[in-house]
C-alpha cells in the first residue's frame, strides 16, 4: 500500500489531483482511493485529500496519517497544517517552490518545483495539480507518467487537456534530470 | 466494465441503468452530487425517456415521486439529513400508499448544532417509517444495492431507501464495476405495477380508515416487512450469481465462524473494522475476532443475525448514531435478535458528525471495552472541562 | 338523479344537475354537510374538467374536508383516477403525476390538484409556487371556504378580513381577523407568470364551468380559486349556500377575474354593486360587526375592499383602451 496525502488551498485542484491520481493507479490496474477530507470548501481555504494506491484490495477508510508521499501544493499550509506530520522514513515530499524550502526533515526525499510557474507557462493558469503529478511519477516511480497523462484526459477534454498534459511531462522531464 | 469513479457517479450511472422515467433532484450536501449525476445523464440523452424535475423542497421531491410512481412509473430522489427530516411526513406516506420509490440517503448528521459531515442519525430517524434501508459497504455496494432495491421495492410494492455514507463514500474515488445495460434490463423487468392512476381502469389510492381497521392496515404492513427478509436475500442471491459479486442480500459474515468476539457494523465503516480485525488476528494468531457486515436494517433479520452470532462471546455494535439517555439503537436491535444467548453487548457509539475512526481507536476498543456502553474517541478532558464550567456558574 | 344536498333548488336559469349525461365524477353518497359548498364546486368542476378531456383526468386531493368526505375506507365517492397523499404536498404530487403521464405518451390525460384554501394557500404554498414554477401541466384547483374548517373553523390565509373563526374570535378589544393580513393567492398565481388563473364562485355555475373547460383545455400550470361558502364554518342556514356565494359577488366581496400568462385579460362585472352589509348581516362570522358593541368603522373598512377589488379587477367593466 503506498499512500498519499495533498495539501493546498481551495481553487487549486487538490482533490481533483488525489482523483486523477487514483485513475493513474486504476489505469495501471492498481486498487486506488481517493478522497478529500470533507468539508465546505471554500476559496483559498486549507484543503487535504488523499490517495491510497495497493495491489490488493483497499478496504480502510481512516484518513492518512503516515503517508509514503507529501505533496505540496502550496507551500504557506506546511505549518498551519502540519503538513509533514507523520510522514514514514524515507519518505517522498514533493513542495510547489521554484526555490528550496527548509523542511527539518532528516529522513525524507524532498523535491522542490516551480509548478505554479509551469502551470502558467504551459496552461495559462496557477494550477499547480497536474504538474505536480508529472513531477511525483518521476520523484516516486509509483505510476507511470502515461497513466498521469491519460488520467488528465480523463478529467478534463480539449484545450485544457492537451495544456495539461504538456505541463505535467515538463514538469516529469524536470523533475528526472534533477534527479 | 470497471471505471475508477466518485461514490456519487457510480450511483448515478447505476440509477441510469435502471431506466427510472421520473427522477427529482433537490440539492443537499453530501448527496447532491448524485443528482446532478443524474442530471447531466438525462440532459445529454444517455438516460432517455426519463422527466428531471427540479423542485422547491425535499418535501416536493419526494412528493413528485409519489405521484409519478402512483401514475405507474419507476421514479428515483435522493437527499441527506435534514432534507430526509423535512420531507418526512411524506416518507411515511409513500410507504403506507405502497408506492416502491427508491431513494438514496447520502448519510449525514443532524443538527443543531449544524453538521454537513458523515453519520447515521438521518437514518434512524427514518427506521420506523415502513421503508426497507439498505446500507452500503463501499461505493460498489452501492451501485448494485440500487439495481437490487428496484427490484425488492417493486416486488413488495414497497419503498427502499439506499443508505451511503456521506463524503466517506459519495465524494471518495474508487474501483466500481458497473453493469452493461443489457445485463441491468435482464435483471430488472421493466415496472408493471398492480394498480396505477389510470383513467381506462379507475382507483383511488389512499383513504381515510377509520379506527375499526387501522390496526389491520397497520398488522399488514407489519407483515409484509417480516416477509421482504425472504425477498432482500433471494434478490441478493440473484444477483451475485448474475453479476458475479457478493453484495445486497440481509448481511454478510466475515471470519465469524470461530470468533469469540464478533464486531457488527452497518456502512463505511466496515472497511475499517475488517482491516483492524485482520491485524488482530494475526498479531493474537488464534483469529478471534469476526465481523457481521448488516445490509438490511429494515427489515432487521433477527433469525439470520441470531444463526451468525450464536457462538460469539461477546458482540461489539458500532454504530453511528444513538438515541439520546439511551444509548445505541442499532445495539438494542441487536440484543433483541439475540435475547436468550449467553452474549455480552457491547455498543461503541463512533464517527458522530464525521469524527474520524482510525484502525487503532477500533483496536483499542476490541480489545478491552471500558464498560458497555463507549463513545469512542470522546475527549473526556474537554467534557469535565465543560462541566466544571456549569457547576462554576451554579447550574447542574 | 339529484343530490337533494348539493343544490339542485337554484332554478331552472342554471347547470343541469341531474341528466344522464353528466359523468357524476363524485357520486352521491359522499359525507359532504348538507349545503356544503365545496362539495357542489368540486362536483361541477370535475364534471366539466372529465367532459372537457373524454374522461382522461387524474386528481390529486389535498387532505381536508373534501377528502375526507370522499374516501371513508372501504368506499370512494370518485369514479376517476383519485389519490389523497397529505395535506401540503398536493401540487407536487400532481406535478409527478403529470411527469409520469408525459413520460408515458399519455399528455392527453389531464392532471388535476384539488385543495381547500388552508391546504393551497397556508401549508401547500411552497410545492404549488414550485409546481408554476416549472409549469408543469397541472389544473390547480382551490376550493375557498376562507377557513379551515375540516378541523373547525381556524383561521387561513384566506380568511376575509374581520371574520370570525376558532382562532379570531373576536371580543371586546378585537373584531375578528386582523385587517391587515391575508394573502391574494391568484395574484401571487399570476406573478408567476403560469399560463392561466381565474376565480370563479358556486355562485356562477356556467361562469365556473366556463373557467374549468377552458383551463383543462390550455398546456402548463393554471390555477382556479372558488369561492365556496360554508353553512357550518361561516354560520348561515344550509338551504342559503349559493345565494350567500351570490350576495358575495354582488357586493364585490369576490371579484371573478381571468388572467393569461400574468395579465388579466376579463372579469364579470358586478351590474349593481350591493352594499356589503347584505352579504355581511347574514352569516354569523361577521354577526360580531353589527352587535351593539360593533364599532361602525368596520363595515367600512369592509365596503372599501369591495370597492378596491372593483375597480382593480374592473368590475366595472373592461375598459377598450
Amino acid at each position: 500500500m503506498f499512500q498519499v496525502r495533498i495539501h493546498g488551498r481551495g481553487g487549486q485542484g487538490v482533490v481533483t489531483a488525489a482523483e486523477m491520481l487514483s485513475i493513474a493507479a486504476f489505469l495501471e490496474g492498481k486498487d486506488a482511493q481517493a478522497f478529500p477530507s470533507f468539508g465546505s470548501e471554500r476559496m483559498g481555504a486549507p484543503v487535504v485529500a488523499f490517495c491510497r494506491i495497493s495491489e490488493r484490495e483497499i478496504r480502510s477508510r481512516e484518513p492518512i496519517s503516515n503517508p509514503d508521499a507529501i505533496i505540496i501544493q502550496d507551500r504557506t499550509v506546511i505549518e498551519p497544517a502540519c503538513a509533514f506530520d507523520g510522514i514514514v522514513d524515507n519518505g517522498f515530499v514533493l513542495i510547489n517552490s521554484p526555490a528550496d524550502v527548509e523542511t527539518n526533515l532528516s529522513n525524507a526525499r524532498v523535491k522542490c518545483i516551480g509548478a505554479t510557474e509551469i502551470a502558467l507557462e504551459q496552461v495559462g493558469r496557477p494550477i499547480p495539480n497536474a504538474v505536480l503529478l508529472g513531477s511525483f511519477a518521476a520523484l516516486t516511480g509509483v505510476i507511470k507518467i502515461d497513466s498521469v497523462i491519460k488520467a488528465i484526459n480523463t478529467k478534463f477534454s480539449g484545450k485544457i487537456a492537451e495544456k495539461n498534459v504538456k505541463a505535467a511531462q515538463v514538469a516529469y522531464e524536470r523533475t528526472l534530470g534533477e534527479m | 466494465m470497471l471505471y475508477q469513479l466518485e461514490g456519487s457517479q457510480a450511483v448515478a450511472r447505476a440509477i441510469a441503468l435502471c431506466r427510472p422515467e421520473v427522477v427529482c433532484a433537490y440539492p443537499i450536501t453530501p448527496q447532491t452530487h448524485i443528482v446532478e449525476g443524474v442530471g447531466e445523464l438525462v440532459r445529454s440523452g444517455q438516460l432517455g425517456n426519463c422527466q428531471y424535475l427540479n423542485v422547491e423542497s425535499e418535501m416536493a421531491a419526494i412528493s413528485v415521486a409519489i405521484g409519478s410512481e402512483a401514475a405507474g412509473v419507476r421514479s428515483y430522489t435522493a437527499t441527506s439529513s435534514q432534507g430526509l427530516l423535512y420531507m418526512m411526513e411524506a416518507v411515511y406516506n409513500a410507504s403506507g400508499l405502497e408506492l416502491p420509490i427508491v431513494m438514496t440517503l447520502g448519510n449525514r448528521a443532524i443538527g443543531s448544532p449544524l453538521n454537513i459531515w458523515n453519520d447515521h442519525a438521518d437514518a434512524m430517524s427514518a427506521r420506523d417509517a415502513g421503508w426497507l434501508m439498505l446500507f452500503a459497504e463501499n461505493n460498489q455496494e452501492a451501485a448494485d444495492l440500487h439495481i437490487q432495491a428496484f427490484k425488492i421495492a417493486e416486488t413488495l410494492r414497497l419503498p427502499v431507501m439506499v443508505c451511503m455514507d456521506g463524503f466517506i463514500l459519495t465524494h471518495a474515488y474508487e474501483k466500481v464495476d458497473l453493469p452493461e445495460q443489457s445485463e441491468v434490463d435482464e435483471f430488472l423487468p421493466p415496472y408493471k405495477p398492480e394498480f396505477s392512476l389510470d383513467p381506462e381502469n379507475p382507483c383511488a389510492i389512499g383513504a381515510m380508515v377509520s379506527p375499526n381497521d387501522f390496526m389491520e392496515v397497520r398488522y399488514m404492513a407489519h407483515r409484509r416487512q417480516l416477509e421482504a427478509c425472504a425477498v432482500i436475500d433471494k434478490i441478493g442471491t440473484e444477483f451475485s450469481a448474475k453479476f458475479k459479486r457478493n453484495t445486497g442480500g440481509l448481511l454478510r459474515t466475515y471470519h465469524t465462524e470461530n470468533a469469540e468476539t464478533v464486531v457488527v457494523a452497518m456502512g463505511s465503516v466496515l472497511g475499517t473494522i475488517k482491516d483492524t480485525v485482520d491485524d488482530m488476528n494475526q498479531t493474537n494468531g488464534n483469529g478471534k475476532y469476526g465481523v457481521l457486515s448488516l445490509v438490511s436494517y429494515r427489515p432487521f433479520p433477527d433469525n439470520e443475525i441470531r444463526e451468525a452470532l450464536k457462538n460469539a462471546k461477546r458482540v461489539i455494535v458500532v454504530e453511528k448514531a444513538f438515541a439520546l439517555g439511551r444509548g445505541g439503537i442499532l445495539a438494542r436491535e441487536v440484543e433483541l435478535a439475540l435475547k436468550g444467548l449467553d452474549i455480552e453487548i457491547v455498543t461503541v457509539i463512533a464517527g458522530l458528525g464525521g469524527r474520524v475512526i482510525t484502525k487503532s481507536m477500533l483496536a483499542e476498543v476490541f480489545r478491552q471495552p471500558k464498560g458497555n456502553l463507549v463513545f469512542l474517541g470522546l475527549k473526556e478532558d474537554a467534557i469535565r472541562q465543560e462541566y466544571k464550567t456549569v457547576l462554576n456558574k451554579g447550574g447542574a | 338523479m339529484s343530490s337533494l344536498t348539493m343544490g339542485n333548488r337554484f332554478g331552472q336559469h342554471t347547470t343541469v344537475q341531474s341528466s344522464c349525461d353528466r359523468p357524476n365524477t363524485l357520486t352521491s353518497g359522499h359525507r359532504a354537510c348538507q349545503g356544503c359548498g365545496e362539495g357542489l364546486a368540486a362536483r361541477c368542476a370535475i364534471d366539466v374538467a372529465y367532459t372537457a378531456a373524454k374522461g382522461k383526468i387524474a386528481v390529486v386531493n389535498a387532505t381536508g374536508c373534501l377528502e375526507v368526505v370522499s374516501c371513508a375506507f372501504p368506499d370512494n365517492s370518485w369514479n376517476i383516477p383519485w389519490i389523497h397523499s397529505l395535506f401540503g404536498n398536493t401540487a407536487a404530487v400532481a406535478s409527478g403525476i403529470a411527469a409520469a403521464f408525459k413520460n408515458k405518451g399519455q399528455a392527453d390525460v389531464r392532471v388535476i390538484a384539488q385543495g381547500g384554501d388552508g391546504g393551497t394557500t397556508d401549508i401547500g404554498m411552497g410545492c404549488l409556487s414550485g409546481m408554476f414554477d416549472r409549469n408543469d401541466d397541472v389544473l390547480y384547483i382551490c376550493y375557498d371556504n376562507q377557513a379551515y374548517m375540516n378541523t373547525g373553523v381556524q383561521r387561513s390565509s384566506a380568511t376575509p378580513a374581520l371574520a370570525r373563526t376558532a382562532t379570531t374570535m373576536p371580543n371586546s378589544q378585537y373584531s375578528g381577523s386582523d385587517p391587515e393580513t391575508g394573502k391574494n393567492v391568484p395574484d401571487i398565481a399570476m406573478a408567476h407568470g403560469i399560463p392561466y388563473v381565474a376565480v370563479a364562485s358556486i355562485g356562477n355555475l356556467h361562469d365556473l364551468e366556463r373557467k374549468v373547460a377552458k383551463a383543462i383545455n390550455i398546456r402548463g400550470a393554471k390555477y382556479i380559486q372558488i369561492h365556496c361558502p360554508c353553512p357550518l364554518g361561516w354560520g348561515f342556514p344550509t338551504a342559503e349556500t349559493v345565494r350567500i356565494a351570490r350576495l358575495a359577488l354582488k357586493s364585490g366581496m369576490y371579484p371573478l377575474f381571468e388572467a393569461e400568462n400574468g395579465v388579466l385579460v376579463g372579469s364579470t362585472p358586478v351590474e349593481e354593486q350591493i352594499p356589503v352589509e347584505e352579504y355581511l348581516r347574514v352569516q354569523k362570522r361577521f354577526a360580531h360587526l353589527f352587535g351593539k358593541n360593533a364599532q361602525p368603522e368596520n363595515i367600512g373598512i369592509l365596503q372599501k375592499i369591495a370597492n378596491r377589488n372593483i375597480e382593480k379587477y374592473r368590475l366595472g367593466g373592461m375598459s377598450d383602451e
